[in-house]
């Protein structure tokens, strides 16, 4: 399973990454995508929502489940990615990259700490 | 979890394996259930079924046994010929439903789901006494390998040991397989051509790899989940149940006109819902337990299966909803997540090979 070390990740599956000009961007980890199966909707949040940490803000669906999202960090959702709706198998191709699902404005950067490393979220899916 | 003969080959070839009716079965292979479902119905994919059951009846009175146990007609048969067939319970609806082979003019074979080998053996045995017939569960010593696509005569042609020309659907043969003995069915659970082989477990790996050598597609319970929906056939637990009467299911034909175990119950009981198809006209994937409803919101029934099929990319499923509703073309909602997202009803297959 990929998990990037520069990512922070929440047990429920999501990375975020930090952007240079602020952001967080958001999507699901290489492990999700794998349970998962092949990706076939999204639903996205609107831009402009308000959202806490934890809050389920997308659902993303595959031909055996749907599964919630939860915004790993609280603020505003900056931009979604539209392109989901007609490549969402780009959520199993490319996780970390194309499959990128929202991106918050950020109302309290100090939450990224308390997300989990890469090694800390191995073991944590390592106990599903 | 118990394993069939064929498990290691699945960890080898890198499945995801799941518990399926308390057997490690393989999901799907590495590249998925969508390139597994489109390699069956453009070329050949094999399935491992070796966790079916398999329960022998056999004596002189089998035939008019198997005629009162089941809803369809296994006396009619031809020596080496198979039927879909069901099994009623005494309170009008089903045990399981069924293939059944005749092996001899007294001796059949009937091929159950792994999930009720035990009910379907138990009620056999119970219901066959003081008849002369004896009920044998041989399913351990068979295992079952499922050979489906337009590729699959010219694939298993090339291999078989007999000429396979001749072997008409529903039809059976003997013959060797890679040197090992089988006996081919020309029957299938996907809508497309195919077969089942049949062999010992000692030698089902030997099979297997000739066959996957051979360039058939190794394919899992996901893809077999999504081909049969696309074809139109059941899965009990699903569209059959222990209260599902069969008169009210596009799988009526089944049921033959003639004494059986339980038609008191079943025979001539009108239908409070009917078993229809359902295809989106909105995204959304029904899912079994979801509601449908009337355009007006009102409740009118519940989904038994559904998915979003890899081939023609519709979202289908099976419904049970209210009689006024059951036709061809009614419009309907399905509540997904909260919202109502419209489908429309249509008649089962929802594609044809």
């Amino acid at each position: 399973m990929n998990t990037p070390q520069e990512l922070r990740y929440a047990t429920s599956h999501e990375w975020a990454r930090l952007e240079q000009d602020g952001e967080v961007t958001v999507g699901i980890s290489d492990f999700a995508q794998d349970q998962l199966g092949d990706v076939v909707f999204i639903e996205l949040p609107s831009v402009g929502r308000t959202v806490s940490a934890g809050e389920q803000v997308a659902v993303v669906e595959s031909v055996k489940t749907a599964s919630d999202i939860y915004s790993p960090v609280s603020g505003v959702i900056s931009a979604v990615n539209s392109d989901l709706e007609v490549r969402p198998e780009a959520i199993n191709l490319g996780p970390y990259t194309d499959g990128w699902l929202f991106t918050v404005t950020p109302s309290n950067t100090g939450e990224l700490a308390e997300l989990l490393d890469a090694a800390g979220y191995s073991a944590s899916a390592a106990q599903e | 979890m118990k394993r069939t003969p064929l498990y290691q080959k699945h960890v080898e070839l890198g499945a995801r394996m799941v518990d399926f009716a308390g057997y490690d079965m393989p999901l799907h292979y590495q590249e998925g259930i969508n390139h597994e479902h489109l390699a069956v119905r453009s070329g050949a994919g094999l399935f491992d079924v070796s966790h079916m059951a398999e329960i022998r009846v056999i004596g002189a009175d089998a035939t008019s046994f198997l005629s009162y146990a089941t809803l369809n007609e296994p006396g009619r048969l031809k020596l080496g010929r198979g039927q879909y067939n069901m099994l009623p319970n005494d309170t009008g609806g089903l045990i399981d439903d069924l293939y059944v082979y005749r092996e001899g003019d007294d001796d059949y074979l009937v091929v159950a789901n792994a999930s009720n080998r035990a009910a379907v053996f138990g009620h056999l045995k119970a219901l066959a006494e003081g008849r002369d017939c004896h009920v044998v569960d041989e399913s351990d010593n068979v295992a079952l390998i499922a050979l489906q696509g337009p590729s699959s005569p010219l694939l298993l042609g090339r291999l078989l040991h007999d000429d396979l020309t001749d072997l008409r659907r529903n039809a059976t043969m003997t013959s060797e397989l890679s040197g090992v003995p089988v006996t081919v069915s020309r029957t299938g659970y996907t809508g497309e051509d195919g077969f089942e082989i049949f062999c010992k477990p000692t030698d089902a790996e030997a099979v297997w790899e000739v066959l996957v050598k051979a360039d058939a597609t190794p394919c899992g319970l996901g893809a077999r989940d999504t081909l049969r929906l696309e074809a139109g056939f059941p899965l009990y637990g699903h569209e059959l149940t222990e209260s599902t009467n069969p008169l009210c299911t596009p799988f009526a034909w089944v049921v033959k006109d003639k004494p059986f175990h339980g038609r008191e119950r079943m025979w001539g009981v009108s239908c409070a819902r009917r078993l229809v198809g359902l295809r989106m006209t909105e995204r959304g994937i029904p899912r079994q337990g979801y509601k449908v409803m009337s355009v007006d919101g009102e409740v009118v029934g519940e989904i038994t299966s559904g998915t979003l099929s890899p081939l023609t990319r519709d979202c289908i499923g099976f419904a049970w909803v209210d009689p006024e509703l059951a036709q061809e073309g009614s419009n309907v909602e399905v509540e997904v997540r909260g919202r109502g997202i419209a489908a429309t009803v249509v008649t089962p297959p929802f594609y044809q090979a």
